[in-house]
Order: structure tokens, then sequence, then C-alpha cells
């Protein structure tokens, strides 16, 4: 079983040094090109083309209303879940476009985890939460779920404050427990990518923190795609930065780059806090 | 500060009254809608207060247990207690199911706002307001002569009526109809109280919408969807009209142990001694036990439902 083979092999690289150096190109582990999105008769995102480079973290800044949110969904094929929406254009994963070339949205969705905004555990006991994305994808080994559970509660720093509790309900825990605990259950299926929506937006400054480093952590084995308000926290987590405004990829590069050396006006003023 | 007549005095910066006093113009809706509940509270007490001093006297161990005697002048009221839980087991296993499914259809699979939606609901709400005698007749019309006789003349060619005559089965599918809006609405209700944020969640994790059904929402449904089952009980116990044409029977030496059997009905019990007892004052304490029984029965029901219900929430709360 091809899955088996994944924790065995995450096990093993556990302890792979992170590249200390910065290579000049990255390569790409989803590609979107010329994406529109309409909500009925509004268009939302107009002509999007980014690469989303591989085990890096890549953040989605602008105002609110400006579609980041939305191009995270199409990611997935989340927007999917949204009657009365529209796509055009291309979502490659791995050079597989996931609206053409896979069976179903879920058969996408076990490769491109998501975590939302407000945590949104399910009304089940932690252990059960987490081991949910294993049970709805066919996975019966009760051994094989229990390690995977343990395994995706310490990858997610949530382990030692709940391994004597994994019985007890997810709403015992306090919000940053919770929203680590949807870290987790994402984690759980082995994606390959992990899109986040302002994962941090309703958390105080510690647990805050908390997710950040966690961040950190994680770009070492998946790719995160992470939209959020928090200007300093783009800068602090991500490797690559996208500027959204009014549905427009305005501008895309390095974080460095972005946060320092703008080429457009307009990112160079929603970042100084002109506007937005 | 500044007084306003009737509103009390007036704090200049905040606004806040001080000392209100109502108006003498509160007085008269204050008083009609006492009135109003008044009224309410005494017919609900003269009704139950009359019905227990009457019936309570006859109910014993005696009367729940045994068969009615001498024309229904004397005995129990065993055989329609036995009659009225068979039904509402049945049309219970009718009418959840196929609720359920409605439900689920039209809040999962359907967007709210398209023409098949409306069409559906607009076809739930009419049957709810649909007498109940009409529901008998179309029991009538519909199970008995159309598809118990069509079984009958598809099978059982040479022999008398065997499906195509008034039986319990049909009697259930009737009243199944009649409480099938109760079921419903109150699923459809425990469905949009799921919070959208766990459905995403179980879709972001690779689950199909199926899954995602089966495994968070119905759950999450099952206290409205109980407790629609239970009222649907409650209302189809005391349903007399649905079942007179499609299966109750006046008297039966037996107990009905087929489907196509014919049963006695604790309110069909009720009509037939108010109606069609030769003495009326020898069956008149009989007729108040009856009354009372059924009261208590579908009093019992309500009461399960309100408690599994809150159960449940207190339940959900902590899981």
């Amino acid at each position: 079983m091809a899955f088996i083979s994944k924790v065995k092999k995450n096990k093993m690289k556990k302890n792979a040094p992170a590249a200390s150096k910065e290579p000049v190109s990255i390569p790409a582990k989803m590609t979107v090109q010329k994406l529109d999105f309409f909500y009925g008769d509004k268009q939302a995102l107009f002509d999007i083309n980014l690469d989303i480079p591989k085990n890096r973290v890549t953040a989605l800044i602008g105002p609110s209303g400006c579609g980041k949110s939305t191009f995270l969904r199409t990611l997935n094929r989340m927007n999917e879940t949204i009657p009365g929406t529209r796509m055009v254009g291309t979502v490659e994963l791995d050079g597989m476009d996931i609206y053409k070339q896979f069976n179903d949205p879920s058969s996408v969705r076990t490769r491109v985890g998501m975590v939302f905004q407000k945590s949104n555990p399910f009304p089940k006991s932690i252990f059960d939460n987490v081991s949910y994305g294993l049970k709805v994808n066919g996975i019966r080994d009760k051994k094989l779920i229990a390690e995977v559970v343990e395994q995706s509660l310490i990858q997610a720093a949530l382990w030692d404050e709940v391994k004597d509790k994994l019985g007890n309900s997810a709403f015992m825990l306090s919000g940053g427990q919770q929203q680590r605990l949807c870290i987790a259950r994402a984690l759980a299926v082995r994606p390959e990518v992990i899109l986040m929506d302002e994962p941090a937006s309703a958390l105080d400054p510690i647990s805050t923190a908390k997710i950040e480093d966690l961040i950190g952590e994680l770009k070492k084995k998946y790719t995160i795609v992470i939209v959020t308000h928090n200007m300093q926290q783009a800068a602090r987590v991500s490797d690559f930065t996208s500027f959204f405004y009014e549905g427009v990829l305005v501008e895309s590069g390095r974080t460095k780059t972005i946060f320092t050396r703008p080429n457009k006006k307009k990112t160079e003023d929603y970042i100084t806090g002109r506007f937005g | 500060m500044s007084t306003v007549a009737g509103q009390g005095r007036i704090t200049p910066v905040t606004g806040a009254v001080l000392d209100f006093k109502p108006k003498r113009s509160g007085l008269i809706p204050r008083s009609l809608t006492a009135i109003a509940i008044g009224i309410i509270i005494l017919i609900l007490a003269v009704i139950m207060g009359n019905i227990i001093l009457e019936g309570y006297g006859i109910i014993s161990w005696e009367f729940l247990s045994h068969p009615p005697e001498q024309g229904m002048e004397a005995g129990g009221i065993f055989p329609a207690i036995f009659g009225t839980v068979a039904l509402v087991i049945l049309m219970v296993i009718a009418v959840v199911p196929v609720g359920v499914f409605t439900a689920v259809y039209l809040h999962e699979y359907t967007r709210p706002d398209s023409w098949s939606t409306r069409l559906i609901r607009v076809a739930v709400n009419n049957l709810a307001g649909v007498p109940s005698i009409v529901f008998g007749l179309f029991g009538l019309g519909f199970f008995i002569a159309f598809v118990g006789g069509g079984l009958d003349s598809l099978f059982y060619p040479d022999e008398g009526p065997v499906w195509g005559q008034p039986a319990i089965i049909w009697a259930a599918l009737t009243l199944a109809l009649l409480t099938l809006p109760v079921v419903i609405v109150s699923t459809e209700e425990a469905l949009r109280a799921i919070p959208t944020e766990l459905k995403q969640a179980s879709y972001a994790l690779g689950g199909t919408r199926l899954q995602t059904i089966r495994r968070i929402v119905i759950p999450q449904a099952a206290p409205g969807i109980l407790t629609g089952s239970i009222l649907a009980v409650s209302r189809g116990a005391g349903e007399v009209a649905p079942i007179m044409f499609t299966g109750a029977a006046y008297y039966l030496p037996y107990l009905p142990s087929k489907l196509n059997d014919q049963f006695m009905e604790l309110g069909y019990h009720i009509y037939v001694m108010a109606t069609q007892s030769p003495d009326i004052e020898a069956t008149k304490p009989i007729l108040y036990g009856t009354v009372l029984v059924l009261l208590m029965l579908t009093f019992a029901l309500n009461s399960v439902a309100v408690i599994i219900r809150s159960r449940m929430r207190k339940r959900r709360g902590v899981y």
C-alpha cells in the first residue's frame, strides 16, 4: 500500500538537514495558468498565473475581498463546494491538471490539504478528529491509524499536551490547541501541499507564535500556501509572497524582495500600510 | 434633566431612563394578552380536569391488559393499545427513512433557490395542509384498491382479497404520508443548524459528499431527526380519520399478527364507543379511561422527545 511506504519514508527522513543555502530556482509544486473565477456573473479572479514552489511557504496577501482566499480554494477544488461558481484556466499539481486529470475532488484534496481560518474540529474525540481523514480514505488498519494519529499530533506540536486525553472531546481544547488539532488532522492524510486560510487570525499572540513556528517546521516536508492579513506574519513565515488586489495578482516574488524592493507602486502602498 | 410624559426622567448625556412608569395606554394590550392566556389555560384545565377526574377511576391493570367485553360495556382496552403501538411502529419504519432522505436531498443535493427544490417544498407544505379524512380516502383508493388489489390480481387471482382489504400495513402507510411533513421539516431544521465549516472540513480531508453526510451530517442531525420522529408518532397515534377506512376495526377477538390483519386502535375505539354504543351510560367510564390513556400516551411520547433532544444537545456540547 502506497500509504504505508509513505509513512515509513517520512519517519526515516525525520532528521534530514534543511537546505542551508537557497538555490536560485526552485521547482514548482503547483502551477496555475490563466485562471479566471466567477461567483455567478461577478468575476472574482482575473487571469492569475503563479507557480507555487516546492517545500517553501508562499504567502498570499492583499486587502479583504481581493480574491486571495478564493484563489486558495481553487488549489484544492474547495471552490466547487460553493454553488453558483465557475472557473476557467488550469491548476496543475506535479504537472497534472487537478480539474481534468483527477477523478474527483476528494482525490485532489487528499494531496492538497487545508486548514481553515476558524478552527473547526469535529464534535468527536481528539483521536477521532485526527483519524477522520484516514477513515474516509479507506484505511481500516487500527495499528496504522494509531501510529499516524500519534505522528500527526507530534508534527503539529500538540502531542505532549493531549497524549493522555486522546479520548476527550476536541471542544475541550483551547482555541490555539484546536487550530493545531486541525493542522494535525490535515497532516494525517499525508498531503503534499497544505493550504492555510488565515490560520492564526483568531488566536492570541502566543498561540500565533506556536502556529508560525510550526509552519517553519512543516515546510521541510510540505509545500505550504498561506493566506494572511498580517503583514509581519507574511514577512516572518514565508519564502515567497504574492500580492492580490481586486482579483488581480499584482506582484509575486521572494518575500525579501517584495517587502524591501517591490516593483509595483500598489504593492509598496499596501505593505507600507497606505491602504488596506 | 428633562422629563418626558409617561417615560420618566432621562439623563442628558446617556439618555438613560431613570424612573420608568408605564403609560396608561400600555394597560389595554397588556390586559388583553393576559386575558387571552387566561382563556387558554382555563380551557386546558377544564378539558384535562374533566378527563382525569372521570377517567382515572377506571384505570387499572385489568383495564389495560384485558380485551373489551359485553359489547364494550365492560372489560379493558388492551387490543386497542396493542394495535396503536403496532401501527405507529410500522408507520415510523415507513416515514423516517423517506422523510430523512427527502430532507437530506433537499438540503444537501439541491440548490435552495432552484425550481425543483421550491416545487418539492411547496408539495411538502401542501401535504401538511391536507385534511386527514382526505388521507383516509386516498389510502382506501390508492393503497387498498390500487396497490392491494393489484397484488391480489397478480399473486392471488383465485382467492378472496388478501392484500386488497383494510389492513394494518395500509393504515400505517397512510399515517406515514400524513406525518411525512413533520419528519421532513424537523430534519431539515436540524440540517440547517449544522455549521458549514464542519462539512468543509470533511471535504478538505478528502471526504466525499456521501461520506460527509454519513459521518458528519446525519450524526449531527440525529437529535432533530429523533425529535421529528417522535412528534410524528404522537401526531399519528391520535389520528382517527386516516385509519378508519384503511384498517382499524370496530372489534376484533384476536390481536393483529400479520401485515394484512385488521387492528383496533385507541382513537378509533374512542370514536366507536362515543358514537356506536347502545348504552351510553355504561360505556362512559370506559370511554373516559380510554381518552385518558391516549392522552397519557401522546403526552409521554412528547416528553420523551423533549428529554432525548435536551440530552443529545448536552452530549453534543461536551463532545
